[in-house]
């Protein structure tokens, strides 16, 4: 992590610290999670083992003052790998000081914001940077974003601006790290359009409103682009590695939802302008729920959405025209019992991969969870063929304090 | 102490006195005039209900912490524990409501926002904290379980007068009162009863004992109000609810504590955008 961003979760602790005078208002919560991971095929790379033991833990600190108008919130995440140096990694995940003034709402420090509708990809969300080592394949998990958030509630809806004053580079697996693409990424070799390189700073607003049963939100991001572009490169050591690029770009898009009883209909899609080129993307589909299906208490979802790219096979994003298809189970009982179903299928090239998911409560502290990704019929020219002889089951259990 | 600090105390103890005697003596109020004779049930029930509905107004905004009790049928239990913000809507559509999780621990910041109406479905959002996410999510789930406890989700979201059409069954001793029995059906879409048979009392024009009819007509589950406190001597509410069911024999305790009234809650704490706030 970067020298700023340890200053600032530096000095949030030195805010912190005076206020653990007033216990009542201040709570710290956690849990640690050991994880067993086992890949089913072999690998690639002599460096990638088939199996890999790892532990995460987060912990949250948060105080409220002011009749909770004001707070101030501290989440440092942090995961230990048996095997890969790039996934043992840290992250303040929060570090923000919040303010609540009526209609008007300020936030500053290190944040996570979500935007959009849709569950298989989200493609209007780019706030903040993936955290592609926590989950390489979903890639749902993010790094903490510095920024300054005003928002304001307004009968007509919400608006928010976003000052981002610094980029954080997205983490890739190592050389021992699995899934991981056949060539590494050097982050050394790390470039930049913007000659401010990560001090580069974004900007970004929102409206967001309900009207009867539909949501949507208006949205406009300008800055650097999450998403880097990936170009094979010789690193110090004159190996091939591939070098991430850093474009700036425009991003406009839209994303709705309209709710109809047990029918949910979604929609994302944005416009963008990247070094001379603009391009479309969108997703969208249905997700349907049988409440109290087949006489029992859990409920049935299914979930069916595509994604389109203009840019076809040369979009970095790997669903360029691509289908998914879920059925989610909630058992509905004490422990939360859940399980998952999803495939994903490339109109273009024949792709497919699959994920299955199950998880549970155990007693009041503890969830266990286990986890499948398998890849089929992935020809060369598909994204995702780097990792596609990476399939593996994850178990974890995670412990609450 | 010095002189001040002796006035003071005595200024207490005087308020104090006060309050309690208010207290033990109670709003005392006798049945509604005007209820509608016997004979015509059904305007008598939705009498009963309105009556029920109008004693209660005026509480502005709340603010509730529960516990909530999970007992299985071999009588291990488990806990879960949440946080409730309401608003109260005048205008019929039901109160406004937003309700954290802080227990279980895996589910902690977990925020449901609820919007009722009486004609229109339900408008809800739920947050989930980890991913930042605030979800429209359907209101279709009626009579689905609230996180695997005996109430269902319309036990709390369906308590509008106009949801339901009425019939008055009869007046009987219920512990140490009078209640009006009162048959309800819902009116809305999806509910999991074709019935319910409430049981309210004369005097307070409070909920006792609710009967719960599935859609197959046999009694599935019985819910009591218990050790009901005045707040701000004007307002009724009940410590516990208990929710047994007598297919599963499983039971769901609902332990309400240091309810708050008149709090300062505006719409503004009950918008989707308030759902991502720190509480």
């Amino acid at each position: 992590m970067a020298k700023s961003s340890r200053a600032a979760f530096f000095a949030v602790i030195a805010a912190l610290a005076p206020a653990c005078a007033h216990a009542e208002d201040l709570s710290l919560r956690g849990m640690i999670e050991p994880e067993l991971r086992l890949f089913t095929q072999s690998a690639s790379s002599a460096r990638q083992k088939d199996t890999d033991i790892s532990v995460s833990g987060e912990l949250t600190g948060k105080y409220m003052w002011d009749n909770g108008d004001q707070s101030l919130i501290v989440t440092p995440f942090a995961r230990l790998d048996q095997r890969d140096s790039r996934r043992t990694h840290w992250d303040l995940r929060e570090a923000r000081y919040g303010l609540v003034m009526g209609k008007w709402e300020v936030r500053l420090g290190f944040d996570k914001v979500f935007w959009g509708v849709t569950e298989a990809v989200h493609l209007v969300d780019v706030i903040n940077q993936t955290d592609l080592i926590e989950d390489p394949v979903k890639q749902e998990a993010r790094l903490g974003q510095p920024m300054l958030r005003l928002r304001t509630t307004q009968d007509f809806g919400t608006f928010d601006a976003f000052v981002l004053p610094y980029f954080r580079e997205r983490d890739f697996p190592g050389a021992n790290g699995r899934p991981a693409y056949d060539i590494p990424v050097d982050m050394d070799l790390t470039r930049y359009e913007s000659s401010r390189k990560e001090r580069h700073v974004d900007a970004a607003f929102r409206y967001a409103h309900h009207l009867g049963d539909i949501d949507f939100g208006l949205s406009y991001f300008q800055g650097t682009n999450r998403d880097p572009i990936l170009t094979p490169a010789l690193s110090s050591g004159g190996d091939l590695v591939l070098s991430p690029y850093y474009a700036q770009m425009k991003q406009a898009s839209i994303d709705a939802q309209a709710t109809k009883g047990a029918w949910l209909y979604k929609f994302e899609g944005y416009w963008r302008h990247e070094l001379g080129r603009e391009y479309e993307a969108a997703t969208g589909g249905v997700e349907y729920t049988f409440y109290g299906a087949l006489g029992t208490e859990g409920d049935i979802g299914v979930v069916a959405e595509y994604a389109l790219d203009s840019r076809g096979l040369m979009a970095r994003d790997p669903y360029e025209n691509d289908g998914f298809l879920a059925l989610r189970w909630t058992a509905n009982d004490e422990a939360s019992t859940s399980f998952l179903g999803g495939a994903v299928v490339d109109a273009e090239t024949g792709a497919m991969g699959f994920r299955f998911k199950g998880e549970r409560r155990l007693g009041d502290d503890y969830r266990l969870s286990a986890e499948a990704y398998f890849f089929g019929n992935v020809p060369r020219p598909d994204p995702i063929y780097s990792i596609a002889d990476d399939n593996y089951l994850q178990f974890r259990i995670a412990r609450f304090f | 102490m010095g002189m001040t600090g002796r006035i003071y105390r005595a200024a207490l103890c005087a308020a104090a006195i006060f309050t309690l005697s208010i207290i033990s003596a109670g709003p005392l109020r006798a049945e509604a005039p005007g209820l509608p004779a016997p004979t015509d049930a059904a305007a008598r029930g939705l009498a009963i209900a309105q009556e029920s509905d109008k004693r209660d107004r005026g509480w502005g905004d709340a603010k509730a912490d529960m516990k909530m009790v999970l007992t299985n049928a071999s009588g291990e239990t488990s806990e879960r524990a949440l946080r409730f913000m309401m608003l109260e809507n005048t205008d019929g559509d039901g109160n406004w409501s937003l309700m954290t999780f802080d227990k279980p621990a895996d589910i902690e910041g977990t925020a449901l926002l609820t919007y009722p109406h009486v004609k229109e479905a339900d408008e809800q959002w739920l947050y989930l904290p980890t991913v930042k996410r605030v979800k429209r999510i359907s209101s279709a789930n009626k009579s689905g379980p609230f996180v695997g406890s005996e109430f269902a989700f319309e036990d709390f979201s369906a308590q509008q007068v106009g949801k339901f059409t009425y019939k008055w069954l009869r007046d009987e001793p219920c512990g140490d009162r009078t209640c009006h029995v009162v048959e309800r059906a819902p009116q809305y879409e999806d509910s999991g009863y074709t019935r319910q048979i409430v049981w309210i009392d004369t005097t307070d024009y409070l909920f006792r004992k609710t009967d719960f009819y599935d859609r197959k007509d046999s009694l599935i589950k019985t819910l009591t109000y218990q050790d009901y406190k005045l707040y701000d001597n004007k307002f009724w509410r009940p410590g516990e609810l208990a929710m047994a069911n007598h297919e599963t024999k499983k039971s769901t305790r609902l332990i309400w504590q240091s309810y708050a009234f008149h709090t300062g809650l505006t719409k503004d704490d009950f918008s989707t955008a308030s759902l991502e706030r720190a509480r």
